[in-house]
């Protein structure tokens, strides 16, 4: 079952290998509501964690979604620029946005694991 | 006071409600140093006649265009607009409503502000048009900064044949970004080598036609030149009436069209209100600024619309916006779109047609007098006219004679050594005693 | 990341009430585009063909056809009457929308527009044809001055963002001719301001540093100075603020402003508030725009056009951009260039909304001094108005002060309804009403913003007081029926914004053949 790490910004990342997954968490996408655009990063393009790398819209809001851990991009999700309700449907699944070859893993100790976000969601209120 | 329904009783029971022992009190934050006691500086209430009055007389001040033969253009065209016109746009669900931001109650403007888009694109020839701007110049200086978020480059070049004002604006936005900006000397005769000033950083070649001096171009070589480096033709027009004549933006492979609205359904009004006209190729809508109207349906299936695509907007986007941009020119769109939806293309055609016939003809009659040149081979409805006296002067001579002749290029173009030079427009509303009226006073101006 | 998201689409398709025939229900009437009933080869204008000349077009002459329809008079007169139908007005209903002032549209102002000697006026004519055009711009610029307290108006901005735009231009050039250009490149905006704010300021290369409210809505003299820095070039504030509260510490602002070198900048949106109260020159403002179509009654149209004059402190007014008007001798006179003035350039082609400057003048000069400070009273006191009077129902935001001339309202009343704020605004609509501005500002959650302005008779404001108390009673006995499936009686249900996102069809295509 391949980890995964939450950022308080709700992004996730799913580590596989020396390999990350980006996303935005189920919470958000509730948040968002539908999401109507997508812009993920060009391949190749060299992240540092906490960089804004890419977009999510929704109809009446427009969120950055941050790095939560440093690395280069080497993959881009095509089918959510082109579907991004994909987002809404399966966040965790198909909607993921990038993968990036993890720069550093030790930085991901610093992220929330699966039932600290679940805590962290709840004291939000 | 005929605009302020409530009376001191209402007042008084409306503070009782609220707690408060008199008006004051509901304005103590304002600190003590600060509030004003008695009243501004300024006469008292006067009532609708004494103000008719009193702007009657202000107004008997100036020359009204329709008054004496009249010739000015530049940006800006007199028309004759059908009545119908101006009587739809004082109907008060138009006139005084607001932006459409709750739809299920804006149907009336909503749809036509997508009548507004599909007219405009059809007319440049573009594949999408926004529900405008505020008017052609800062049309043109947000084209600037759409090709620059586009080709990620920030240098523009500039035809000489750009309106001189509109160069001002672009030039503004640049300094004020840190942009570059080269602006090609002014192009009387169409003759400026545009392409030569296109390199690699280039993000846009801004090109007016027909151009400031009447001369319409071929944009054709020059989008190739401009696609060849990696950068976009942003094309420029100032009187929609052109395009019913004339090759358009489209036709002529422009990335982004944008011009002045203001020729169709819109007064002179002294320069403004006016509406800035916007379109685009499909693929470069989302860097597209202003407002967009598209079509959806309801909770019943009905087809609707709907403002989109809004998170470009500053109230979503904030600082990452691709524009300041709030307002469009709605009543002034909607002028346009009811006079375009009158002529029909058949009846734009045939009034693109009168105008370029009547400038021909004072052409004609204005370089039959000797020492009058004009200068243009091709032009639409303008042209400039050389004469041996200083055209501001004349200018002045000939308005004295009861002829508004023209505009002087010298005044908007200082130390261009065109001093000499006159840009004389002819629309529909000028007629054959207007061109007499004028040749006569030229050639006396001139003996 | 920014979350604050809410439903974009109806949740469940809704049971069309009443069908008929022509989709017609009574009054309330369908429309086609023109595109589907207009005939592409008619036109409405009669033009009488010119007599045989030579063409002077040249090789540049359109090729392609242009396909727009055309109708004839009687058929575009029903086209645009039938569509104005569905649209929501002043002249209709309260529209209650906050900071955005829709008072009455004197029906004078569209007379004095309309005179030749204003509306058929061309802005390169020559000067000396216009003298009566340029009276208008300096008598309103006058009025503006005496109004604000301020040094100088820069009349050319051709809506409220424009003068934003503008007025932080002239910081900017005023910053760069102290040689403090590379230093001073933050702004600081806060996180209650309008979008077109942190826009305006990002646009010209600055880059934003929000300020927190406080507690109590306004922003503190100590939080600005924390924010306040060497890199700093100037502070944009609302006056009274997006929360409907006058900024009482912005005297001490101003001063910690300009102690620190930079300037203050001043939103002006709110300003029907506070015009024959105070000046926002005497508050330390160094520049502020003025919203005509807000505070000056000149007319929304449905999105546009507006005004947006700005007007400038003795420390701005050099940077003023061109151009402008000035009396020399007994005549007036345009300066269109800025002929080695320090002004920052032109921000338009021409000289500004002469057609919204008649309004304006026309509506100053009908209410005077007394009527503009009744005009602000009576604003400020029908907003409190409607606040004591429902504040037992709803939850007032920052109640323990007066509000000015807007009352804001937070959605803690509705928790437990299930109900939302947009829920709450579509059954508005069904009672009739424009809803108020909804989830702005954004440090309140749930925001609704109610500006009655000063137009609204008591009558009038007793019945929308009496409507929302009984649509909040019912929202709070658990009525949700009415409110999420609003509005019903509408022209339209609620519309899939989501679609109209996700697949945007911005224009009419003409149907391709199957």
């Amino acid at each position: 079952m391949p980890e995964i790490r939450y950022t308080k910004d709700h992004e996730y990342v799913r580590i596989e290998g020396g390999e990350g997954v980006v996303g935005i968490s189920e919470h958000a996408q509730q948040q968002l509501g539908d999401v109507v655009f997508a812009e993920t990063p060009p391949v190749g393009k060299a992240l540092k964690r906490g960089d804004p790398a890419a977009v999510v819209e929704s109809v009446k809001a427009a969120s950055d979604v941050f790095a939560p851990a440093s690395g280069d991009v080497i993959a881009a999700n095509s089918e959510v620029e082109s579907t991004p309700g994909l987002i809404n449907e399966d966040a965790l699944g198909r909607g993921w946005l990038f993968r990036i070859k993890l720069a550093d893993p030790s930085e991901l100790s610093g992220l929330m694991d699966e039932s600290s976000y679940a805590e962290f969601l709840k004291t939000l209120g | 006071m005929r605009y302020l329904p409530l009376d001191k009783s209402e007042r008084e029971a409306m503070l009782t409600r609220i707690g408060a022992p008199d008006i004051e009190a509901l304005f103590a934050d304002i600190p003590a140093d600060q509030r004003i006691h008695g009243l501004l500086d300024m006469p008292l209430a006067k009532s609708e006649m004494a103000v008719e009055r009193a702007m009657m007389t202000i107004a008997n001040r100036s020359v009204a265009a329709g008054s004496a033969p009249f010739f000015v253009g530049s940006g800006a065209y007199r028309r004759h607009i059908p009545a119908t016109v101006d009587h739809l746009i004082q109907r008060s669900e138009f006139l005084t409503s607001y932006t459409p931001y709750q739809p299920e109650i804006a149907q009336g403007t909503l749809q036509v502000l997508f009548e507004f888009q599909t007219q405009v694109a059809a007319l440049t020839g573009m594949e999408v048009a926004n529900a405008s701007m505020y008017d052609g110049s800062t049309a043109c200086g947000e084209a600037m900064l759409m090709a620059h978020r586009l080709t990620r480059r920030n240098r523009s070049v500039i035809s000489g044949g750009l309106h001189p004002q509109y160069a001002d604006v672009c030039a503004t936005l640049a300094h004020m970004a840190g942009d570059r900006i080269i602006r090609l000397p002014p192009d009387l005769k169409a003759s400026e080598d545009i392409a030569a000033a296109i390199n690699d950083e280039t993000s846009c070649v801004i090109v007016q036609t027909p151009d400031f001096f009447g001369n319409p171009r071929d944009l054709t070589p020059i989008a190739a030149a401009a696609h060849a480096r990696g950068a976009l033709l942003i094309a420029v027009f100032t009187d929609p009436v052109a395009l019913g004549a004339l090759r358009s933006p489209g036709e002529m492979n422009a990335d982004i069209a944008v011009g002045e609205g203001q020729g169709l359904g819109n007064a002179l009004n002294f320069g403004g209100p006016y509406v800035g006209l916007f379109a685009t190729l499909a693929k470069n809508v989302r860097q597209m600024p202003g407002r967009l109207a598209g079509e959806t349906v309801d909770a019943e299936g009905r087809r609707s619309f709907v403002l989109t695509l809004s998170t470009r907007e500053q109230h979503i986007r904030r600082e990452k916006a691709t524009s300041n941009i709030c307002t469009n020119s709605g009543l002034c769109a909607l002028a346009f779109s009811i006079h375009l939806t009158l002529l029909g293309a058949v009846g734009l055609e045939r009034l693109a047609k009168v105008n370029h016939a009547n400038a021909v003809q004072l052409a004609e009659r204005l370089s039959a007098i000797p020492s009058v040149e004009v200068i243009n081979t091709h032009f639409f409805n303008e042209f400039v006219m050389r004469t041996p006296r200083p055209a501001a002067e004349l200018i002045e001579a000939l308005a004295r004679r009861g002829v508004i002749g023209g505009l002087p290029v010298s005044r908007l173009l200082t130390g261009a050594g065109l001093d000499d030079c006159i840009i004389v427009a002819s629309t529909e509303t000028n007629t054959n005693d207007d061109r007499v009226a004028y040749a006569q006073a030229l050639a006396d101006c001139l003996r | 990341m920014n979350v604050q998201g809410r439903p974009t689409r109806p949740e469940t398709a809704a049971t069309p009430t009443g069908e008929t025939f022509t989709g017609n229900r009574g009054l309330d009437m369908e429309e086609a585009l023109i595109f589907e009933s207009g005939r592409f080869d008619a036109t409405g204008v009669d033009i009488d063909e010119p007599p045989p000349f030579q063409s002077r077009l040249g090789p540049h002459a359109r090729q392609s056809a242009i396909e727009l329809p055309g109708l004839t008079e009687p058929e575009a007169v029903r086209h645009y009457v039938r569509l104005s139908r569905n649209n929501y007005s002043i002249d209709a209903g309260i529209y209650p929308l906050g900071s955005c002032t829709m008072k009455h549209n004197p029906r004078l102002n569209e007379k004095m527009a309309r005179l030749p000697g204003f509306a058929d006026v061309h802005p390169l004519q020559p000067v000396s044809t216009a003298q009566g055009a340029l009276e208008i711009v300096e008598a309103l610029s006058n009025a503006l001055l005496t109004m604000t307290g301020m040094d100088a108006v820069a009349m050319s901005p051709k809506a409220g963002a424009h003068g934003e735009l503008c007025g932080m231009m002239a910081i900017k050039a005023a910053i760069e001719a102290r040689g403090e250009g590379e230093t001073r490149r933050v702004v600081l905006v806060p996180d209650s301001a309008h979008g077109t704010n942190p826009a305006t300021a990002a646009l010209i290369g600055y880059s934003v540093r929000s300020i927190p409210a406080g507690e109590d809505g306004i922003v503190s003299v100590e939080a600005v100075r924390s924010a306040l820095a060497p890199d700093v070039a100037a502070i944009m504030l609302t006056n009274p603020n997006t929360c409907g509260l006058f900024e009482r510490e912005i005297v001490g602002i101003a001063d910690a402003v300009h102690e620190a070198g930079a300037y203050f900048y001043c939103d002006g949106a709110n300003f029907n508030a506070i015009v024959g109260k105070t000046r926002p020159g005497d508050l330390g403002i160094d520049a502020m725009h003025i919203n005509l179509h807000k505070t000056f009654s000149t007319p929304h149209g449905g999105g546009g056009p507006g005004a947006g004059p700005v007007a400038l402190s003795s420390r701005l007014a050099p940077y003023a951009p061109v151009p402008f008007v000035k009396r020399e001798g007994g005549a007036l006179r345009l300066v269109e260039h800025t002929e080695g003035r320090p002004s920052f350039g032109r921000m338009c082609a021409f000289h500004g909304q002469m057609g919204m400057f008649v309004r304006a003048l026309s509506f100053i000069l009908s209410h005077g001094a007394d009527g503009l400070r009744q005009a602000s009273e009576d604003a400020v006191l029908s907003a409190n108005y409607i606040r004591a009077s429902l504040n037992d129902v709803m939850s007032a935001s920052f109640a323990e002060r007066p509000c000015m001339h807007e009352a804001l309202f937070d959605d803690r009343w509705l928790k437990d309804t299930g109900l939302t704020t947009l829920d709450f605004a579509k059954a508005m609509i069904d009672e009739g009403y424009h809803p108020m501005t909804v989830y702005f500002p954004l440090i309140v959650h749930g925001a609704m913003l109610i500006e009655p302005t000063e137009s609204e008779s008591k009558a009038s404001l007793d019945l929308f007081i009496m409507t929302l108390r009984d649509l909040a009673i019912a929202a709070r006995a658990g009525e949700r029926e009415r409110f999420q499936s609003a509005p019903i009686l509408a022209p339209r249900r609620r519309l899939d914004e989501t679609r109209a996102a996700r697949q945007p069809v911005l224009r009419w295509t003409k149907p391709q053949p199957a």
